[in-house]
């Protein structure tokens, strides 16, 4: 439990970031927080309590096993979480490039 | 026939990986190509809409089949509803397509631009075709992503400002989306769809943990289709990104990522409630109020457009949602079906119409370099095809008959009395009154006013595909009325609805 506790929090640190920092680093920076805590629990949802890598041998034994699934969607995910954030920050990059601050308050020419 | 299904996918996807590679050498390649294989795409889904509508096929990729009735392989599966925004996505892709070639000819790198609207249309076609959960989330990061870059094709201050923002707020959303799946499989073991649909019906659930996740899924999708307290982000990227992009974005990307996924996630896998079926009426309520309010004041002509798509979304929420209270209530099923069909029938109405407006305002942009109502003027004279397609689609937005916005808003209208919800019934009709007031306000000062251009500026009418277009899509405002008849209903829309209405089949038209 406390596992999925320490999870939430660092769920709650990736929204506190986004909503509260002026530097569009940080931003990003608290957005891989949020992802990563969901990829955290993610991979908890299949573990169990001293389960065995799920691989089928010769000797197969019935016994626990961790559950594979969300081993492979936490590699998807993260896969993607990667092209996203990689987009993210070049957008920073070339934001900083005509505006020369990564400070979102004086990059603000949509309104309205 | 199953294994034309993948053809909507896997197509998109080798067109974007072939043009950067061959559009090197080949010039022009990019531009026909892409064009070419969403026109197929439209043609293929018009011919499955008509043909075959009422059959289900599934398609389990690797062919893995089920063991003990527990799904394997990943599900493809093409019903009513699939097909009827398969029609909808490629159709406007097929128009936005011929609209981009002369259009995006002033930009460079244009190959990327081919390449990524591919993605966007392989991305979209794949969320609504897939009856899996995790794989829904990756073919919408597909489109989303794609979008993302779109929107910062300009590569300007305000494209990359907007697309900043809609990154960040996309981001937030897909992460949502993605807790919300965990969490489901976690109590279900399960992604399939289906699967998890009657999972979820035959075990006993804790009742606070499914409200917990469906909190989680209604905030990421609607932050996805621009709900209005997660509308921030719309008004922004669909100004700044390129006229045939903002025409995909507002026609198609939002319905599909946002509309298409509340729709068939809580008809066809959560139980219907009358909680969720509140809040999801409460948000098309407020979308639609708020976004004509904002509306009315703007004089950006792109921003104009994309706060009225936030407010005829509301429209197409509220038809859905209505269906969903009547169901849950046990209430009237021809009122549910009446508001389903209206809802499905504003949507591809309002794909149709609302490319148009941005087709439109991508054309007067394009001659007069500006998107400023006051600073232009007269124009009906020099773009009398813009003009006639643009006055055209204002009707239609407005809801003035003959045109096809005018029939679904009544049938919406005629539902929501019906199943006496007076003051949905009223707000409809204030909005679509203010909703005309504005398109008068643009077609005034853009069209009618005395010219108000920088001197010395030739303006003529745009080149052929653009008008082509344009022309096309006027054509469909006009046929598509045709859909409230019988006899086409039956045809095009009613098995769309069929699937909604019949919330508990879902499964067994799957797995049987």
């Amino acid at each position: 439990m406390t596992l999925y506790i320490l999870c939430f929090t660092l769920f709650l640190v990736g929204i506190y970031g986004i909503l509260t920092q002026r530097n569009m680093i940080k931003i990003i920076i608290g957005l891989s927080f949020m992802e990563f805590s969901v990829f955290l629990f993610l991979a908890l949802i299949g573990y169990i309590e001293g389960g065995a890598a799920p691989i089928l041998s010769k000797n197969f034994e019935s016994g626990n096993f961790v559950d594979p699934l969300p081993q492979a969607m936490v590699l998807t995910a993260i896969v993607i979480a990667l092209a996203a954030n990689s987009m993210l920050l070049s957008m920073a990059v070339k934001l900083y490039r005509k505006y020369g601050t990564f400070d979102i308050r004086k990059i603000s020419q949509l309104k309205g | 026939m199953s294994t034309l299904v993948t053809l909507f996918v896997i197509l998109p996807l080798a067109t974007a990986f072939l043009i950067p590679v061959i559009g090197r050498v080949i010039n022009g390649f990019q531009r026909t190509i892409t064009a070419l294989i969403f026109l197929f795409l439209s043609i293929l889904s018009v011919y499955i809409l008509i043909n075959v509508n009422p059959h289900i096929y599934t398609y389990k990729i690797g062919g893995w089949e089920p063991v003990n009735g527990i799904p394997i392989a990943i599900y493809f599966v093409l019903d009513g509803l699939s097909t009827f925004m398969l029609v909808v996505i490629n159709l406007i892709g097929a128009f936005a397509a011929l609209y981009s070639i002369p259009y995006i000819k002033r930009f460079t790198a244009e190959n990327n631009y081919y390449a990524l609207l591919c993605l966007m249309v392989g991305g979209m076609n794949g969320v609504v075709l897939t009856g899996d959960l995790f794989n829904l989330y990756v073919f919408l990061e597909i489109a989303v992503i794609a979008s993302y870059a779109l929107v910062a094709f300009g590569v300007e201050r305000e494209e990359l400002e907007a697309s900043f923002k809609y990154q960040i707020l996309g981001g937030i959303a897909s992460i949502l989306i993605l807790f919300g799946i965990g969490m489901l499989y976690w109590n279900t073991k399960s992604l399939n769809i289906a699967d998890v649909s009657d999972i979820l019906k035959n075990t006993e659930n804790n009742k606070a943990y499914l409200v917990f996740t469906q909190v989680f899924l209604i905030t990421g999708f609607g932050l996805k289709a621009a709900l209005f307290p997660f509308h921030a982000w719309l008004p922004d990227a669909h100004s700044s990104a390129p006229a045939p992009v903002s025409t995909m974005l507002s026609g198609v990307l939002i319905k599909v990522v946002g509309i298409y996924s509340i729709t068939r996630l809580f008809f066809n896998m959560f139980e219907i409630s009358v909680e969720v079926s509140t809040i999801i009426i409460v948000l098309g309520v407020i979308s639609m109020v708020f976004g004509v309010f904002l509306a009315v004041g703007q004089w950006d002509i792109k921003r104009l457009l994309a706060y009225h798509s936030n407010s005829q979304m509301g429209y197409v929420i509220i038809g859905l949602g209505m269906g969903m209270l009547i169901l849950a209530n046990n209430g009237s099923k021809p009122v549910a079906a009446l508001s389903i069909f209206g809802g499905l029938f504003h949507l591809i109405n309002h794909a149709v119409f609302k490319g148009l407006l941005f087709l439109n305002a991508g054309a007067i942009e394009f001659k007069t370099g500006t998107r400023n109502l006051k600073e232009m003027g007269g124009l009906s004279e020099s773009m009398p095809l813009t003009y006639s397609t643009s006055l055209g689609a204002s009707l239609a937005i407005s809801g003035i008959p003959p045109f096809n916005g005018f029939f679904s808003k009544l049938i919406i209208i005629l539902a929501a009395i019906k199943g006496h919800f007076y003051l949905l019934a009223f707000l409809a009709v204030l909005v679509s009154i203010i909703t005309l007031a504005s398109f008068m306000k643009f077609q005034k000062f853009s069209f009618f006013n005395k010219a108000n251009l920088s001197p010395g500026r030739k303006i003529n009418e745009v080149p052929f595909f653009m008008c082509f277009s344009m022309v096309a899509l006027a054509i469909l405002c006009l046929g598509l009325s045709l859909l409230i008849f019988p006899g086409v209903r039956e045809i095009i829309i009613d098995p769309a609805v069929d699937v909604l209405m019949n919330t508990g089949s879902y499964f067994s038209a799957i797995m049987e």
